[in-house]
């Protein structure tokens, strides 16, 4: 069971740090002051979680390695983020709707994850729910200001909802760890969370007057650690550093 | 928060920490500090994030450090906890007081908005220059991590509200 706490715990950290990454991508490239203070907190929040499950991932596995190896010495099929979080920022609307997804995903996760049995997941989760909180307010109320929005922003969004959907499948998709680990009442239960999840997409996009897209290809595989031609470039300008210069100090 | 009286020299060196993004605020105003014990010839500062991802955290560690090795405190180490999760609600009223002359408007205690959009978390935030409550929300998020943005619909001057969690 140890190796399946490290694996899940390994996995949450993954979410939390590409997603930040990416948003990190956006520091002073947002539309208006506000908006990019928004992008960065929202990723520096993600940074914070990354690192305290990555410290715990870290205890779990006891071998030794500490939080920095495991974001910045690991390969690309040892990461076990969702395929969505590493998709490029592409425009406003992509960035919005991939935050929307993923915030709504964390929200209901973390509020099953408080009452993980394993305690320190629990007080992870416990204090994540309340930025995740500010941060699934902030992505619905863009869905629905720029869905009822001007006639380009409303096609825009509608236009990154079809490019990303396809990529929320494996959000659900449980594998041997969850199972496992949902049976000693550590893990959150995916069929709950994918109703939770579900509920709150479809009230959102409604008020945002935006399509549901409908189901067809939908990509899996990165719980096996496969990806998406994007996480390799993201994974060597953030490993470039550490490798290169593996005892560099600030 | 754990008893004070028990390391009294420890807990007063740590009341003269400030905050290294809102001066006013000491380590122990914010609530941060949990535990000072002594264990097996080693003190350990049990410490609380406030916002997971606050820069000012490891600023923190390094300020007890060197404040407490100052001090001639040497064998320190710092623990850090994540539950109880920190909350705004453990800053002490004399410290809400300073923050407000600071000219940031403290958090409306125990306001967690629960909205799920924030026009449906609209609370009364007074303005810190005039007084007025006559506000409105710019920005959820703020300068940093901690602090929305505000604007007083009176004297127009925009301010910084630190925001609950
Ligand atoms: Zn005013």
């Amino acid at each position: 069971m140890k190796n399946q706490l490290f694996k899940y715990t390994l996995r949450l950290g993954d979410n939390a740090l590409i997603l930040g990454h990416r948003l990190a991508e956006n520091c002073s490239r947002g539309p208006y002051l506000e908006e990019d203070l928004s992008i960065t907190n929202t990723s520096l929040d993600l940074l914070g979680q990354a690192e305290a499950f990555y410290k715990y991932a870290a205890k779990v596995e006891d071998a030794g390695r500490t939080e920095d190896d495991l974001a910045y010495k690991r390969p690309e099929i040892e990461f076990y983020n969702l395929q969505l979080t590493e998709q490029p920022n592409g425009d406003f609307a992509h960035i919005q709707v991939r935050q929307f997804f993923m915030d709504a995903f964390n929200y209901y996760l973390y509020l099953q994850l408080k009452e993980s049995k394993d305690q320190t997941l629990a007080a992870i989760a416990a204090k994540s729910l309340k930025e995740v909180t500010y941060h699934l307010r902030r992505s619905s109320e863009w869905m629905i200001r720029l869905g009822k929005g001007t006639q380009e922003s409303k096609q825009k969004m509608q236009q990154a909802l079809e490019d990303l959907w396809q990529f929320t499948h494996e959000m659900f998709v449980a594998d041997e760890v969850d199972e496992t680990l949902l049976k000693e009442g550590i893990a959150a239960d995916l069929q709950i969370l994918k109703k939770h999840w579900n509920t709150k997409v479809n009230e959102i996009l409604k008020q945002a007057n935006l399509q549901r897209p409908e189901d067809g290809y939908h990509a899996t595989g990165s719980k096996k650690g496969y990806h998406t031609e994007y996480l390799g470039y993201i994974l060597a300008e953030m490993q470039y550093l550490p490798r290169a210069y593996p005892h560099a100090k600030w | 928060m754990s008893d004070t009286q028990k390391h009294p020299e420890i807990w007063n060196l740590l009341a003269t920490i400030p905050d290294p993004e809102i001066p006013v605020l000491s380590i122990l105003d914010l609530g941060i500090v949990r535990d000072v014990a002594q264990e097996e010839g080693k003190w350990v500062i049990t410490i609380t994030p406030t916002y997971s991802g606050c820069p000012a955290m490891n600023q923190f560690e390094d300020d007890i450090l060197s404040k407490l090795k100052e001090n001639n405190y040497q064998n320190v180490q710092i623990k850090t906890v994540y539950d109880p999760p920190w909350t705004t609600d453990w800053i002490n009223d004399e410290a809400l007081k300073r923050l407000e002359e600071y000219g940031i408007a403290p958090p409306v205690k125990g306001t967690q908005d629960k909205g799920v959009l924030f026009s449906e978390g609209v609370k009364q935030v007074r303005c810190p220059l005039c007084k007025s409550t006559n506000t409105s929300l710019i920005s959820q998020f703020g300068s940093t991590a901690c602090k929305a943005l505000y604007k007083c619909n009176d004297c127009l001057e925009p301010f910084d509200y630190f925001k609950c969690i």
